[in-house]
């Protein structure tokens, strides 16, 4: 048996379908992964997401601490209650995680990091912190629920008390803020509108109810897969991980070079990179029939071989799309390799949804 | 729970067949199989004509979450497959035992029947692989 977030009894009393996720007792889907799916992208859906690790990091040098640990700019955090995504590397400038950073006060910031990746990411970060007196505290009493979709805002707020709801109604994307034990952010892994909620363990149950009452759908991590999928959004340990540098997994706009004199992690092996990649990241849209999964060849003639590293059926297309590392000289076409037959793909942007509407012409 | 209708043969590998007075059978998956699977989105039939081996792969089955190779349980030959699951894979999700049938063979060798479980015996079979 696994670990059970706050939220478990709910799954089970939905009927969601458990499976084993890095350890823990997770829905996959509530019956249909497919009609989920098109739930949160026509009207609103919820996610337990509370197998994610929340970290809150505090002292003085925080800020200065974050500068060094991250590959993206703090600095740009200048409001609390504002967001971050940023990748956390190593020495050799590859990714250890990606995670999101909230500012919460000058001498507070939160960071919510993979579940998978919890007991590396947590060694890694308290042994950085150290030299900084940066205290590092996992918040193990709270559930997060993420719920999405052009509906999700407006149904959210319905449940919550008046004054959260005035401060949530108030949200900018990515920002947060907090009332009581909440905390809503406007952030998501859907690209969809939507919040995401961390609250006490405790008053999760009820408050999942609530939602569900107001019409939000449960959704399960199937959907939630295909979903951040569409949208282009990476998933560590398949799209990147330790071996790949964030140049050849499409997130080089999360790397902050300026100021050129702050000194992240990875800073030198990055700039040894940056001008000899070989790769780049890219959609892929398959052309004749099949499925595109994970670690399908790439091929390209002339020019050499890729791989998929995300691949799978759009529910909103209606045919398969994957994301691909493929050599640097990669045209606008390409064949990618399903049991021994070659199939033809079309290159293109790897956003394939946003809002509802396909990306691709 | 899983339907697993007494009248169809099952194999270990989630197929359902049933057989018809002349030496002909009909193969699909079974309802448990496609619980297990989820939201199908794509099927590979075979060609109709190609001849089959017992136990070889002759068909794909899809979900949004992976591929799944379909089993003859015979060796023989196909004699149809569903065109209708191209467009409308859901069919086997939908309706596992009817409209989401995959092929039909012509069997060489009656032995290969042996092989086969009924009802009791798959669901037995079924509900020890869920623990």
């Amino acid at each position: 048996m696994g670990k059970h977030t706050p939220l478990y009894q709910n799954h089970v009393n939905m009927s969601g379908k458990m499976v084993d996720f890095a350890g823990w007792d997770m829905p996959i889907h509530y019956g249909s992964q497919i009609e989920e799916h098109h739930h949160v992208r026509k009207d609103a859906g919820m996610f337990d997401v509370s197998h994610m690790t929340v970290i809150d990091m505090r002292g003085p040098q925080v800020r200065t601490f974050l500068k060094q640990l991250l590959a993206n700019n703090v600095d740009k955090l200048s409001t609390p209650g504002k967001a971050l995504y940023s990748c956390m590397l190593n020495e050799n400038g590859c990714v250890i995680d990606d995670l999101i950073t909230y500012h919460m006060a000058d001498d507070w910031f939160r960071t919510v990091v993979n579940a998978s990746t919890r007991d590396k990411d947590l060694a890694w970060i308290t042994r950085h912190a150290q030299p900084f007196d940066v205290q590092v505290e996992v918040q193990d009493l709270l559930a997060m629920i993420a719920v999405q979709g052009p509906c999700a805002r407006d149904k959210a707020l319905s449940v919550m008390d008046k004054t959260l709801r005035e401060k949530a109604q108030a949200l900018q994307p990515f920002f947060a803020v907090s009332h009581a034990d909440f905390f809503v952010a406007r952030t998501g892994y859907t690209g969809e509108d939507g919040f995401e909620i961390l609250l006490p363990a405790a008053a999760a149950p009820a408050f999942w109810d609530k939602l569900a009452n107001a019409g939000v759908k449960p959704c399960g991590l199937g959907s939630r897969d295909t979903l951040r999928l569409e949208a282009g959004m990476s998933l560590y340990g398949t799209d990147m991980d330790e071996n790949i540098s964030p140049l050849e997994a499409g997130l080089s706009w999360t790397i902050a070079w300026e100021p050129e004199n702050r000194n992240f992690i990875g800073r030198e092996a990055l700039a040894n990179f940056k001008n000899s990649t070989k790769y780049k990241f890219v959609g892929l849209i398959l052309e004749g029939k099949g499925v595109l999964r994970n670690h399908q060849k790439v091929l390209m003639e002339g020019i050499g071989e890729g791989e998929i590293t995300s691949g799978t059926f759009s529910p909103t297309l209606g045919h398969a799309i994957a994301l691909a590392r493929v050599p640097k000289k990669t045209g606008k076409n390409c064949l990618v390799e399903i049991r021994n037959k070659r199939v033809p793909a079309r290159v293109v942007k790897p956003v394939f949804v946003r809002n509802g509407k396909s990306c691709i012409d | 729970m899983s339907t697993i209708p007494s009248g169809l043969k099952y194999t270990q590998s989630h197929e359902w067949i049933e057989l018809a007075d002349d030496d002909t059978a009909t193969i699909g998956i079974t309802d448990h199989a496609q619980s297990l699977l989820g939201d199908l989105v794509y099927v590979e039939i075979p060609d109709v004509g190609q001849d089959v081996a017992a136990a070889e792969a002759c068909a794909v089955v899809e979900s949004v979450k992976a591929a799944s190779d379909i089993y003859s349980p015979f060796s023989g030959e196909v004699l149809e497959a569903n065109e209708e699951l191209a467009d409308t894979p859901e069919l086997i999700n939908t309706d596992p035992y009817d409209a989401g049938w995959i092929f039909k063979v012509r069997y060489h060798n009656k032995a290969d029947l042996d092989e086969l479980m009924d009802a009791d015996a798959y669901a037995e079979f079924a509900a020890k692989e869920d623990h």
